[in-house]
């Protein structure tokens, strides 16, 4: 892919101090002045003002892209800080756009910055991405990644794609016009319970830096045609024993998004993917019984023997735990079960309801009947009934 | 012998390890020897009905097995076999 693919807008001159501003860039032959005006002429969509949007924002914004567009709902919270550089102590409360908005004009006041407080959907991704360049894809759950990929297919804009979980990475870009989009390479969304979110799973917070940066890096060569991206190829981070290598990803010509072109709108897009996963997770959820944190706390309180188990990981139990709880993870409890008995009433827990719902519904099929999903996990447990417990 | 790599994510089914020599002339063949060491593996790698997951790709060395004959793909002493699982955090 090169500039020319990208639309072409005027592009007058640089101010005297966008030279100074842009020096290093500008005495990069590969980018330039022509380079250079070109950043400034670009409108970059981010999706997700998180742990990857932090860094490619960040660095587009001290580039000199002209337009940077956020779409992120949420606010910041105390946990985001370990990996979510836009976003400062001070800042913990505020929504991620205001706080990204003031860090990104202190880099550069030059940027102007369009923020959109939603959430992606079917309805909205269209007129979000109206006019942007390239978007780039920082979000954090399946749903929206699919929506991203089908959204840059069918509007023909390309999606710089990027992905972190505990320790590896993941970075290409996809819906170029000769090249595979994110379907090309995983048809559809792992179940719902299945591939854990970095909430539960956890991440090592310098990761997002080093993905988010190589976005920034596509991001940057797309818009200025420098050097070669990463169309056709996935580029593998694996942070925990430094190995960085990139593999081929070819266009599959049955993939129903740039192949057959099967998903011709959003809301096909949504239900060949999002939803058997929502629905699964809401199927999950609906067949489990489950108990309020402060009934548990009534009930404990008033003497009953309550058998409470901990299906987290161990490290997880060292960080926070239930007063009386023990500690069984949801891998062993299969054969873990001669330790729980039938008589008992259990109850079930893990960080926030998703591991404990699947471990109720395994140890009813085994038989057990009295046995409840402690609703919210100890999140909830922290925040309605004993704010001593550490949340995490 | 060619070793299949693993992500950190399937390395506590492993034991820590992330790179295991496999045996087998096959990518199918090769599976098969590790999941025989590391039974927990199985459902990762492909599903109950022995089937490739539309979530998780398969590289022998630096192509997806998909386009070069799947689970019955040739594989050398030389090659490598990665298990490249999606994963969506952001």
């Amino acid at each position: 892919m090169t500039a020319a693919t990208l639309p072409e807008r005027a592009t007058g001159d640089l101010a005297p101090d966008e030279y100074l501003r842009y020096s290093r860039h500008l005495i990069l032959s590969e980018i330039g002045i022509e380079g250079q005006r070109r950043l400034r002429q670009a409108r970059v969509l981010l999706v997700g003002a998180g742990g990857l949007g932090s860094p490619a924002a960040l660095y587009l914004a001290a580039a000199g892209v002209g337009t940077l567009g956020l779409v992120d709902f949420d606010a910041v919270d105390a946990s985001n800080l370990q990996r979510q550089i836009l976003h400062g102590t001070a800042d913990i409360g505020r929504s991620k756009l205001d706080s990204a908005r003031d860090r990104l004009h202190d880099i550069n006041p030059h940027v102007h910055v369009e923020g959109f407080p939603v959430r992606l959907s079917a309805d909205n991704a269209r007129e979000i991405a109206e006019g942007f360049d390239v978007i780039v894809d920082g979000t954090d759950n399946f749903a929206t990644r699919y929506l991203v990929n089908d959204l840059c297919v069918l509007r023909n804009v390309p999606n710089v794609y990027g992905s972190i979980f505990r320790f590896d990475g993941q970075a290409s870009v996809f819906a170029t016009a000769d090249g595979p989009c994110y379907r090309c390479l995983y048809r559809e969304p792992p179940p719902a319970g299945l591939v854990p979110a970095c909430a539960e799973g956890g991440v090592l917070g310098v990761l997002p830096g080093l993905v988010g940066t190589i976005q920034a890096t596509e991001a940057i060569k797309l818009i200025t045609g420098a050097g070669t991206t990463l169309i056709g190829r996935l580029l593998l981070v694996d942070a925990l024993h430094w190995r960085l290598r990139t593999v081929r990803v070819q266009r599959d010509p049955s993939c129903p998004a740039c192949g057959t072109r099967t998903i011709t709108d959003l809301t096909d897009a949504v239900q060949l993917c999002a939803a058997p996963a929502e629905v699964e997770l809401d199927a999950i959820f609906a067949a489990v019984p489950e108990i309020e944190p402060a009934a548990l706390s009534a009930r404990l309180a008033s003497g009953e023997s309550l058998d409470i188990v901990d299906v987290r990981e161990p490290y997880e139990f060292a960080i926070a735990r239930i007063e009386g709880a023990r500690l069984i993870p949801l891998a062993a409890l299969e054969h873990r079960l001669d330790e729980l008995s039938r008589d008992r009433e259990i109850i079930v827990h893990c960080k926030a309801g998703g591991r404990s719902a699947q471990a109720v519904k395994r140890l009813r099929a085994a038989g057990f009947t009295r046995v409840l999903n402690l609703a919210g996990g100890i999140e909830r447990w922290s925040h309605d009934v004993d704010p001593k417990v550490p949340r995490y | 012998m060619p070793v299949l790599s693993l992500p950190s994510v399937l390395t506590s089914l492993t034991g820590g390890v992330h790179t295991i020599p496999a045996t087998g002339t096959t990518v199918a063949e090769a599976l098969d020897d590790v999941v025989r060491r590391f039974p927990g593996l199985s459902p990762r790698l492909r599903d109950e009905h022995g089937e490739p997951y539309p979530f998780v790709t398969i590289y022998l060395n630096d192509e997806d097995i998909r386009f070069i004959g799947g689970f019955g793909a040739a594989v050398q002493a030389t090659d490598e076999l990665s298990v490249v699982p999606a994963v969506a955090g952001g």
